[in-house]
């Protein structure tokens, strides 16, 4: 294992990034800093920069207007990261599928900015924190 | 003095819809304002032509997560006036529940972000921890945290259990008192007294003018609230009243959303007792060609939709109006004239879900240059807190109230 990826199994520090979600999912992902939850306490840590990350939480079926922006982001994060997608949206883009404005699931988007990218999805509509929680936990674990 | 541009956004990472705010300053003060919507346009009035009637509820639940009621009760009260049917009793009830659970979580998650972005974090932890016990009974009542999918045209989806009605009434209790705490911690504070009072006044003329729906009107004093103007669902069965407050600032605007909290809590537990038995759904058989309008009153204010059908099995044509959208033009009345510092807040007084401030930063107009980061501008707004808390003195009454629980813990 090379260090960096020791290094990234260490408290991720994670970046918020909301690709036309319905804010579900943002708001379940605020709620694990909140008392109930509190992933502070294992060193997971939200950040307000990507190139402070280690590891891109995106909510939602990627849309035309958001899509520039975010192949920006995720070229500015710092690698190696993971790119959890949180909830159905970003999975399969559900009933979204058919709309005129979305591009394309996730995993799509960002192979085509990198091939080599960690994807772990989280399904749910919204995924409850405990689901997340446990998402974060088993991808840190394959790495 | 020289102009300068302050860009806001679009993309905020910590929630919500992006939206983008140009902010035009002289120094610290905002003279103009600018703002552009549709980041977040995922063709739902399209997608839900392509969807059949019952479907379409789904999708409509998915334009916003916190309001994720009071869309598909607009709609399905919509596609009720086209094909004229009446709601059985019981599912009128259970509506009732169900939107003001809604509106118990999504005023306590506001709370909680206007405390943050003030920078009092205790307030954000109060308001969320608090709200914890709402989504816990919206997922015993309903299966989910959020997204419930209780709404079905003719009625809904699926029954309450009267046994968990007795849980649920300890719950709500457990919700009017710590909400009470808040009030008396939040209201009563002189720190938040002088960061919200007189900040982002939005007068009865211009509440009028710009025709801003739900708690911001009703903190200018106008009693506004389509739960009495046109009531629906058990609204008009229940005893409660509707809050207004005068003066039309951030602290208004805070104090209207904390007391509609305790009223809706009143509201569940009328309904709960009040409860008829019967049928829950009028098995709709048949849509006629026609149109049908309906709306309800979303925790941010009121949600229009309308349908028109041509007898088939879909909508033809569906509109949707969303109250952020007629809150959010009224920045122009509320944000000129106050410093850079009380724009995050007064922003997020109309709660148009605008919470991160690490995506802004100052612009020199002139050469382009970034001269100041999102992340100094939250700082700014933090610091003006601090200066007021050591002019005001510790502890203050937040901290007091802390240092209250710590004991008694």
């Amino acid at each position: 294992m090379s260090l960096t990826r020791w290094a990234l199994k260490k408290s991720p520090w994670v970046y918020h990034v909301a690709l036309s979600p319905c804010n579900n999912c943002d708001i379940e992902i605020l709620d694990l800093l909140t008392p109930r939850f509190d992933v502070e306490r294992f060193g997971i840590k939200l950040v307000g920069s990507p190139r402070h990350a280690d590891a891109l939480l995106v909510s939602g079926s990627v849309n035309r207007h958001v899509l520039p922006r975010f192949i920006e982001l995720y070229k500015q994060t710092a690698k190696p990261c993971v790119v959890f997608g949180i909830g159905s949206c970003a999975l399969s883009m559900t009933m979204f599928r058919d709309s005129y404005n979305t591009v394309g699931p996730l995993d799509k988007v960002v192979k085509e900015i990198d091939p080599n990218a960690i994807i772990a999805y989280v399904p749910g509509c919204p995924p409850k924190p405990e689901a997340m929680i446990l998402g974060v936990v088993k991808a840190l674990q394959t790495l | 003095m020289k102009k300068t541009i302050v860009p806001l956004g679009p993309f905020h990472p910590l929630l919500e819809e992006a939206e983008y705010f140009k902010l035009i300053v002289e120094g610290e003060k905002v003279v103009d304002i600018d703002m552009r919507v549709g980041y977040m346009h995922r063709g739902i009035e399209e997608l839900s032509t392509q969807k059949t009637w019952d479907q379409s509820t789904f999708v409509v639940e998915r334009i916003c997560g916190i309001c994720s009621t009071s869309h598909p009760m607009a709609y399905v009260l919509a596609v009720e006036d086209l094909c004229g049917c009446e709601v059985p009793d019981r599912a009128k009830y259970i509506r009732s529940i169900i939107c003001e659970l809604e509106r118990i979580h999504s005023h306590l998650l506001w709370v909680g972000l206007a405390g943050h972005f003030i920078g009092y974090d205790t307030v954000f932890m109060w308001g969320w921890k608090y709200r914890e016990p709402v989504l816990d009974i919206c997922e015993k009542l309903t299966g989910n945290r959020n997204h419930y999918a209780m709404m079905k045209p003719g009625g809904v989806r699926r029954d309450l259990n009267n046994d968990d009605f007795a849980w649920v009434h300890k719950e709500m209790d457990k919700v009017i008192k710590s909400t009470e705490m808040l009030v008396g911690a939040v209201l009563d504070d002189p720190v938040l007294h002088a960061r919200t009072k007189g900040i982002g006044v939005l007068s009865k003329k211009d509440a009028i003018g710009y025709g801003t729906l739900g708690p911001t009107v009703r903190a200018s004093g106008i009693p506004d609230d389509i739960r009495t103007d046109d009531p629906y669902n058990a609204y008009d069965r229940v005893d409660w009243k509707v809050i207004t407050w005068e003066g039309g600032d951030v602290f208004a605007k805070a104090a209207v959303r904390l007391l509609e909290i305790i009223e809706s809590a009143k509201i569940v537990k009328q309904c709960m007792d009040d409860m008829p038995d019967g049928p829950i759904d009028a098995n709709i058989k048949n849509m006629p060609p026609g149109e049908g309008i309906g709306h309800a009153e979303a925790p941010r204010g009121e949600v229009f939709h309308y349908v028109r059908g041509d007898g088939g099995n879909s909508a033809v044509r569906h509109k949707v109006r969303a109250p952020s959208f007629m809150n959010i033009p009224s920045f122009k009345a509320t944000c000129v004239g106050h410093t850079i510092s009380d724009v995050a807040l007064i922003t997020a007084a109309v709660d148009p879900c605008y919470c991160c401030t690490e995506r802004m930063a100052v612009v020199e107009r002139a050469t382009d240059k970034l001269v100041m980061s999102g992340r100094e501008l939250e700082e700014c707004s933090r610091k003006a807190t601090e200066n007021l808390k050591k002019e005001y003195g510790s502890p203050t009454k937040v901290e007091k109230t802390v240092q209250k629980i710590l004991s008694d813990f």
